[in-house]
């Protein structure tokens, strides 16, 4: 056996499986540029002022537009709407309790009762968003007996729930002891320690959980497609049917006339949820833990 | 919860026994004789998932190892990571839309199947759809791979490849494992982006090119117009899908908890 040769091929192979590993997670990021400007590219000559403020065109006026070459009449001010008073009510009911939920697994992490709910937790967070749907649709759609924001928002808020519950829970886990036990020694009780020195300390934590879950259901159609419905005209009752930005794409996609619409809800839809993202990035990093 | 998919299911498994229901293929939907089995669109769904997997592989893993060894803790890894974090963030719809506009003519014209819908293209979304979770999960669990057995195998004169394949996978290969487990129940689970590339038939696929249904667009399809024992089969159906995740997910935690 001749060693030089070898060690020559060994480091070959070295290099020849860097350069392929390298390779590989660039074309990684292929999809994401092609998805985005595939997008950004359908999308923006659609985007003007009435798209925030008019609601969703009937299939008629769109294609009476396409015909002479006009763009859409009409936006997505039904979904917007939608959207905003489902994720504002399913954060009502998802932050509060999350937190709580959060602040328990923390303070006593080895209860049996802690070790039932973080194992629920992980149980819902693996469901899949339509079995969520599901649940929330014989929950509150059959009762009721007609879709509504209600159930869409409940839908939503499970699906917030684990993620807010476990973002806390890391948070809180990750602040020095010391604090905790400085707070009682200075005399404050169990109670104020918790909501007067962990809670604002976690605050950067708490806030960029919170945000990536809400941009995490802000996306989401199949729950809202078994219990919001969708509607064609603007809505704030909460126990009517409700569109919602993402099904308004399903509408539109279902629907040959009003294609050019896709791609300008999914640019607003798409930029939103990156805009939250970043918020949160920045909030991590502003309000890190040393 | 459980109560309520049980509740709702049993009408299903009533009228037609749960082992014939989740061994049958038909799904008939005449008023007269009505007929409905979970058997095709199982197996689409765990077509599409293992595929989907497969796909997912050659791609995540060295992501895994950028971000995880080869570039820990520099500029370029996150820049990556955040590439990967946009893609996981990205709505299931919006991924549909890109199949069904840019994939599925592709797909068209390679020949591979006539209409672009299918199996192939519903996993190869979905693959895209789980590199986030497999990639960003295993990259910390090849993070985690103490230093001292690297540089142990380093100072024995190996090359960085001999190390990852010899040190780093052995050391951290179940974790790696329990990742793809996880991403796997990510996959089962997916509904909008298959609903709209998997071309709804209700059939068994057999090949690759074939249309099918899988767990989650069946109910996403069908739901809307559904009541009776319709309903009731596609909540059954539900509970099958939430199972199903259930037990992968649980299999994934517990080879996790296992390691740490």
């Amino acid at each position: 056996m001749k060693p030089m040769s070898s060690l020559t091929y060994r480091h070959f192979k070295d290099r020849l499986f860097f350069w392929t590993v390298c390779i590989f997670s660039a074309l990684t990021a292929i999809p994401l540029i092609l998805i985005i400007w595939e997008v950004v590219k359908k999308g923006y000559k659609q985007i003007n002022l009435n798209f925030f403020t008019e609601t969703a065109p009937s299939t008629l006026d769109a294609m009476l537009a396409r015909n002479s070459g006009e763009l859409i009449p009409g936006g997505i001010a039904n979904g917007i709407t939608g959207t905003l008073l489902m994720v504002v009510i399913a954060s009502l009911l998802a932050i509060p309790t999350g937190i709580l939920g959060g602040i328990y697994l923390s303070e006593k992490p080895k209860t049996w009762f802690s070790i039932l709910i973080r194992f629920l937790t992980d149980l819902v967070q693996g469901s899949p968003s339509i079995v969520i749907g599901i649940i929330a649709y014989s929950w509150i759609v059959k009762p009721l007996g007609s879709y509504s924001a209600l159930a869409g928002s409940i839908a939503l808020s499970i699906m917030m729930l684990p993620l807010i519950i476990r973002s806390t829970e890391e948070t809180l886990k990750m602040l020095p002891g010391s604090l905790k036990e400085a707070g009682l020694a200075l005399g404050a009780s169990y109670t104020r320690v918790i909501l007067k020195v962990l809670l604002p300390s976690a605050f950067g934590g708490l806030f960029t959980g919170i945000l990536l879950a809400i941009s995490r259901v802000m996306g989401e159609t199949a729950p809202l497609m078994l219990t919001a419905l969708g509607s064609s005209a603007i809505n704030w009752d909460i126990l009517k049917p409700t569109s919602a930005v993402p099904l308004l794409i399903w509408e539109f996609y279902n629907d040959p006339n009003l294609i050019d619409m896709i791609w300008s809800s999914s640019l607003f839809l798409l930029l939103s949820i990156l805009l939250l993202n970043i918020i949160a990035k920045q909030v991590a990093r502003k309000w890190k833990i040393q | 919860m459980f109560y309520s998919l049980i509740s709702g299911a049993i009408p299903a498994f009533e009228h037609f026994g749960v082992f014939r229901f989740i061994f049958s293929a038909e799904w008939d939907p005449h008023p007269e004789a009505e007929q409905y089995g979970a058997l095709s669109f199982i197996t689409g769904t765990v077509l599409t998932s293992f595929l989907a997997l497969v796909f997912c592989l050659p791609f995540s893993l060295p992501v895994a190892l950028f971000t995880g060894e080869y570039f820990k803790g520099k500029k370029v890894a996150s820049v990556i990571s955040a590439v990967i974090d946009l893609l996981a963030g990205i709505p299931s719809i919006v991924y549909g839309l890109w199949g069904f506009y840019t994939l599925r003519p592709l797909i068209m014209d390679l020949g591979l199947s006539s209409q672009g819908f299918g199996i192939l293209t519903a996993s190869l979304v979905l693959a895209i759809m789980i590199i986030p979770y497999a990639a960003s999960l295993s990259a910390e669990f090849i993070s985690m791979v103490p230093r001292e057995l690297k540089e142990g195998a380093y100072s024995l004169g190996a090359t960085r490849l001999e190390v990852i394949r010899n040190v780093i996978f052995p050391a951290s290969g179940s974790g790696i494992f329990a990742s793809y487990i996880l991403a796997l129940g990510r996959a089962l689970g997916e509904t909008m982006a298959v609903t709209m590339l998997i071309g709804n038939t209700n059939n068994i696929p057999y090949s690759l090119g074939d249309t099918g249904n899988t767990m989650a667009s069946v109910i996403a399809n069908q739901f809307g117009e559904a009541d009776g024992l319709k309903l009731s089969s596609l909540i059954a159906i539900g509970l099958l899908l939430f199972l199903i995740t259930a037990i992968i997910n649980f299999i994934g935690k517990l080879i996790m908890k296992k390691l740490s």
